[in-house]
């Protein structure tokens, strides 16, 4: 009876000592970078699949045992892939999709500098402007009359 | 010259479309397992339909298996099971049943009305197992060698298709091998 008070005792310790706020902090924190596979476009803290319950139970067990958010994160990149984190890592094969963007800007800065470059040239040496009518008129007019 | 640089727009099109295009025909919900060509993550489960026995991943080294992930609660394990039934009878290549997350009465029942294809069930009823696999949508199919390295994930349901030109054919590789 007393081993099961006492065991009673530890269980309900235990509970509370799993609700401490830092730590509920802490993994709504992290678990809001981390997406849920069910339902791919919530993260792991909104989401309420019985798999996503099932991570943050994982989660939170990888927590108390004194696991960084990195090794927790490390854990499910090695189940699920890098998809479950909302922030992808940087390695070859996401190169394309962290640097496209700045390739495609580089690309546009490039062809814009390059036209407007072209255009000022043809400005600066630009042949003096055709003859306007009037103009043409008034040496219509000068010219002496055969 | 002109005319060609005309194309340009054109060409950039045609590209974003061959882009948007690919993007259509791929199925989001499968995700590219990292588990491919690592080893299967051990196990040693309680069987299904006999609690007192066990089995687990080093019982099946030295062979070619399956490991299919299933459960009573799940509708599109339904839409598999005619397959792997038929799968069963040509006796190519052991399958491992994970019953996932399930009731055990609630699995034998399900067996029992729709066929059993497994050489055996083993339990997996808080999903833990399923996690270490890297589980997320049930059914789930994995080819496992001789040596216990993952060969290939199946992700929903197995299809003529995908048994006929992928599952097979490299089973019977792997069995060679």
């Amino acid at each position: 009876m007393r081993a099961f008070a006492l065991t009673l005792l530890f269980v309900v310790t235990n509970v509370f000592a799993q609700s401490d706020p830092a730590l509920d902090a802490r993994l709504k924190k992290l678990e809001e970078v981390l997406r849920c596979l069910v339902c791919q476009n919530q993260s792991l803290a909104d989401s309420s699949a019985p798999l996503a319950e099932d991570l943050r139970r994982e989660v939170r067990a990888l927590a108390v045992a004194g696991k960084s958010d990195d090794e927790i994160k490390a854990f499910l990149v090695a189940r699920y892939g890098d998809f479950v984190l909302y922030d992808p890592p940087v390695k070859r094969t996401t190169w394309l999709l962290w640097f496209g963007p700045f390739v495609l800007l580089a690309i546009g800065v490039g062809i814009w500098w390059i036209i407007t470059r072209r255009r000022r040239k043809s400005d600066d040496d630009e042949d003096p402007p055709p003859p306007s009518g009037v103009d043409k008129a008034r040496e219509l007019l000068d010219s002496p009359l055969e | 010259m002109k005319s060609l640089r005309l194309l340009i727009p054109l060409a950039v099109f045609i590209v974003i479309v061959g882009f948007l295009w690919a993007g259509l025909g791929r199925d989001p919900r499968e995700v590219p397992s990292p588990l491919i060509g690592k080893p299967a993550p051990a196990f040693e489960l309680v069987q299904l339909q006999e609690p007192g026995k066990k089995l687990g991943t080093a019982d099946m080294k030295g062979q070619v298996w399956l490991l299919n992930v299933w459960a009573s609660w799940c509708v599109s394990c339904r839409v598999e099971h005619p397959l792997l039934v038929e799968l069963a009878k040509a006796n190519v290549v052991p399958v491992i049943g994970l019953n996932y997350k399930d009731k055990n009465d609630a699995g034998i029942a399900w067996l029992k009305q729709n066929g059993d294809p497994y050489r055996l069930s083993v339990v997996d009823a808080d999903g833990r197992v399923g996690i270490d696999w890297g589980v997320y949508g049930v059914p789930e199919t994995f080819v496992v060698d001789k040596n216990g390295v993952i060969r290939y994930k199946q992700i929903g349901p197995i299809t003529v298709e995908a048994l006929e030109q992928k599952i097979l054919p490299l089973v019977r590789e792997l069995q060679k091998a």
